[in-house]
């Protein structure tokens, strides 16, 4: 891809002196962009930690350290990194496949895959509800291995699945496809098995985009609320994630207590966007495609 | 974080498998090969088809006439109507944002550009909850506006504007984010031609550059629409649920959900399938045109 190599260097950007610019708008479309970004995003974000700041530490490390919320953090980071690594494993298979072999209604499942990008989470969370209770399509069978889904930890687990998965394959599926036969011919010639080549070529040249992909799929499971409260049965201790207790904090007027919470969550994600950030660079010199 | 939901050029290119199939070096054993095929169609059979399914089945369980009852109840036509409303609110604002941002970004060369990309990523990291609580503490009866806008009679939240600001804040940057990449790869050659030539600055838009981003902008609509309709933990927080008055269908259908009312609940959520559906639809056609048009324009070059 061609990369947006500047046309007329006329002066470099970055010299004292205004640089000449040939097309015109900079001005307004950038201060259009600052000005709607700091209000509906910046402004109302600032919000968050300058309500956080009305409390002292040590209040503030009470709500955030309560049993109840630690049991939130516990379920909502354990069941999106375990749903994250679901992820990558079938999400590269399900990429793999895709890529690689021809396979009736291949087209079809390419492109409901996004899937989970375009339903509303509400209707995953009563639709995977409905399949998993005792008398659904897949809970009838598992309720008799003692296996239970719906109104458990294990059905934010697979709500999490469900909502986490286009984010694996379609990261991992572009680099699959600009994947040059010729290094697995070279492998195969000089005696590597299948295996081999799958570890020591493909896997180093997939592997920063499944680690972004993995990140992706964690971090928008985090912060998931519609698909898992209608599963998870939202027992205190037990099934209520992280997002539910700031709901559950605001329902009882307790701003502060919600904000508290919400603090926490906010500066996870902001380092997620970092690692994410840096992931996403990483796989681009990896593999030479530019974002 | 829209690394997942940009336009794919090569998507629509098929020649992949017969690619990979055709050589011993660039392909598994047949056992491997099934092995791989059929876990990875199970794990997509499970946790991808039948959720899709089931929402059609369960809501035409109680048949035909539960389900068109549930659709034009007056709560469900009410809920409809706000959904519609805070897209087509949302929908202009952001794209006037997008291609304002994507122009900024992908013309020009400033300090700071890569630090704007990631504020503009922001809202996608952010959960839906805080999106929605955000606004309560800025506009909320506790918020920094809260006493002068009961002062003025005006409420946000609990209210319609309230629902269109989450909703405008969870699909802030599908657009932005669909355009930048692309203007950036397609450079700015074109545009400066155009002005040199003595187009004014819409003139060069409209007939040099729309033309070149027109899949990537429609395929940023689109995804943005599908959220704004489909948005629940923000508009959740914000709403109030008032039926009749703050509902959207998202909120329409928890509400029917639990007062066991499912075979409503599942018709209207079918509605909002429906629409998922038509949206990859739309979006698979993009790919297919985009991909057209990217390979016509690397035969033109070749």
């Amino acid at each position: 891809m061609a990369t947006a190599a500047p046309s007329l260097p006329l002066r470099p950007t970055s010299s004292a002196a205004p640089p000449f610019r040939v097309l015109p708008g900079f001005n307004l479309t950038l201060g259009y962009t600052l000005g709607y970004l700091s209000l509906i995003v910046l402004i109302p974000l600032a919000a968050v930690f300058l309500k956080t700041a009305e409390l002292t530490l040590a209040e503030f490390w009470n709500v955030v350290t309560a049993p109840r919320v630690v049991a939130s953090y516990k379920l909502s980071f354990g069941m999106s990194l375990l749903a994250a690594a679901i992820n990558a494993v079938f999400g590269l298979m399900l990429a793999w496949a895709l890529v690689r072999y021809s396979f009736p209604g291949k087209k079809l499942i390419d492109a409901l895959v996004d899937l989970p990008f375009a339903l509303p989470t509400a209707v995953a969370g009563i639709s995977l509800t409905a399949l998993y209770a005792k008398n659904g399509w897949l809970g009838q069978f598992l309720e008799p291995l003692g296996i239970q889904v719906a109104f458990k930890p294990l059905g934010v687990l697979v709500a999490l699945v469900f909502i986490g998965l286009p984010f694996v394959v379609r990261t991992v599926q572009p680099i699959l496809e600009d994947l040059d036969t010729e290094l697995e011919e070279a492998a195969t010639s000089l005696g590597a098995q299948r295996w081999q080549t799958f570890r020591h070529v493909i896997l180093p040249i997939v592997f920063p985009a499944l680690l972004t992909g993995f990140a992706l799929a964690f971090a928008r499971a985090v912060g998931e609320y519609g698909s898992v409260i209608f599963i998870a049965g939202n027992i205190p201790m037990v099934s209520e994630i992280t997002p539910l207790m700031i709901i559950t904090k605001l329902e009882q007027y307790d701003y502060t207590g919600a904000t508290a919470i919400a603090t926490v969550m906010l500066i996870l994600s902001f380092a997620l966007l970092l690692i994410i950030n840096g992931l996403q660079a990483w796989t681009a010199k990896r593999t030479g495609r530019d974002r | 974080m829209a690394g997942a939901t940009t336009l794919r050029l090569g998507a629509a290119a098929d020649f992949g498998q017969t690619r990979f199939e055709a050589r011993a070096a660039t392909r598994e054993t047949p056992l491997v090969k099934w092995l791989i095929l059929g876990t990875a169609l199970t794990f997509f059979a499970v946790f991808l088809l039948m959720p899709l399914i089931a929402v059609f089945v369960e809501a035409l369980r109680k048949g035909w006439e539960t389900y068109v009852t549930a659709l034009v109840d007056p709560d469900a036509l009410s809920a409809l109507r706000l959904t519609l409303i805070a897209a087509a609110i949302a929908l202009p604002l952001n794209l006037v944002f997008g291609v304002c941002a994507a122009w900024a970004i992908a013309k020009f060369e400033f300090r700071g550009k890569h630090f704007l990309i990631t504020l503009i990523d922001l809202p996608f990291s952010v959960s839906p909850v805080i999106a929605g609580l955000i606004y309560v503490l800025v506009f909320g009866a506790q918020g920094w506006f809260g006493p002068w806008l009961a002062e003025h009679d005006i409420r946000i939240i609990f209210a319609v504007p309230g629902i269109v600001l989450a909703t405008v804040f969870v699909t802030f940057p599908f657009i932005a984010r669909e355009l930048i990449p692309l203007m950036q790869a397609q450079g700015k050659e074109e545009e400066e031609a155009a002005v040199v030539l003595g187009a004014n600055g819409l003139q060069t838009f409209w007939h040099v550059t729309l033309p070149n981003i027109k899949w990537g902008l429609l395929y940023g609509v689109i995804l943005t629409n599908a959220r704004a309709m489909g948005e629940f933990g923000a508009v959740s927080v914000v709403s109030g649920h008032i039926r009749g008055q703050t509902n959207t269908l998202p909120l329409h259908v928890e509400i029917l959900y639990n007062e066991y009312q499912f075979a409503a609940a599942f018709a209207v959520a079918s509605l909002l399938a429906l629409l998922a559906l038509v949206t990859l639809g739309i979006k698979t056609w993009i790919e297919h045109r985009a991909a057209a048009a990217y390979r016509d324009s690397q035969d033109d070059a070749s």
